[in-house]
């Protein structure tokens, strides 16, 4: 990697989005209430960066009824995996040169 | 462009998420040493039951079919032990998690839960069975088995000792089929002292 800078994704450069494909590549799907406590994040602020997520097609979203109380679940995409795999490589490549 | 230090900062929490989200962490060491110390008390009940003032060696279920009520009195011990171990177990869970200021019921604990409760309970049906039709022999070694399969089972979503403690159940299991008079013994050493140590070695890892 010549220009690791390059390979750095824009959308999760926030540290947030970043913790939201974390949970999801370790994890097959995630609701919001957990992925709220984990991240310890006000309902809005998910709700805002789930939605820049899934408008860049990295996440997939799913609604449903569990005792008729509404659950929406998160999916990594394909796409969305890729992209944090590249940019975790990034991120390693930026920190290794910068300790040189 | 940010900070050199923030890169690392968002390494760092990346790690953190993903053990987060995968690992139930609420469990506590310490409810594994009192399981065992329960689980030494209720073999040294049987032990008084089955062969006081003797050794625990010999084959009790040779003789214990024709003693209905020692069956139950074992069978009601075993019961005792097994419900003190999970409230326990659930009580200091329910301890951590408030002092690690997470949830107890999470998405995590309920992977956890289902991916427990089914081998246990087909192994603890399967042993109730075997109890009924007066199969003695296998008891002890099966408890030991169906444990240490459960634990292996769910070891991916918790602390990696779980796993060595489930492996260290089978193996256990398998040396009381082969030695059916030191059931009692391999049995207590199981859920005992196994126990004891596991639990003292998480105790001293992630509880403090």
């Amino acid at each position: 990697m010549k220009n690791p800078f390059e390979h750095l994704d824009k959308i999760l450069e926030h540290s947030v989005r970043l913790q939201i494909m974390s949970v999801l590549v370790a994890n097959e799907t995630y609701d919001f209430n957990s992925m709220k406590e984990i991240l310890n994040v006000t309902d809005g602020a998910l709700a805002t960066h789930i939605r820049a997520l899934e408008k860049e097609k990295y996440i997939s979203i799913t609604k449903s009824f569990v005792d008729r109380k509404p659950n929406t679940r998160f999916k990594a995409t394909e796409r969305g995996r890729k992209i944090f795999k590249m940019h975790l490589d990034a991120l390693e490549h930026v920190i290794r040169q910068q300790k040189k | 462009m940010k900070e050199k230090q923030e890169y690392e900062k968002d390494l760092a929490s990346i790690r953190l998420v993903m053990e987060r989200s995968v690992k139930f962490i609420s469990l506590s060491g310490f409810s594994g040493i009192l399981a065992g110390v329960y689980a030494l008390a209720g073999s040294a009940y049987a032990y008084t039951l089955l062969y006081y003032p003797e050794i625990p060696l010999g084959n009790p279920s040779l003789f214990i079919a024709d003693h209905p009520n020692l069956i139950f009195k074992l069978q009601l011990s075993a019961a005792l032990v097994f419900i003190l171990s999970v409230g326990t177990a659930y009580l200091f869970s329910w301890f951590k998690a408030k002092k690690l200021g997470i949830a107890l019921w999470s998405s995590t604990s309920r992977q956890l839960l289902s991916d427990l409760l089914i081998p246990l309970c087909a192994g603890g049906i399967f042993i109730l069975i075997l109890l009924s039709q007066e199969y003695y022999q296998l008891i002890a070694p099966l408890c030991l088995l169906v444990y240490g399969l459960t634990l292996l089972q769910c070891s991916r979503n918790t602390f990696r000792e779980i796993r060595y403690l489930g492996v260290t159940e089978i193996f256990l299991g398998l040396i009381a089929t082969l030695r059916p008079d030191a059931g009692l013994v391999i049995w207590a050493f199981g859920f005992g002292l196994t126990h004891i140590i596991y639990g003292a070695v998480m105790y001293f890892r992630y509880d403090r």
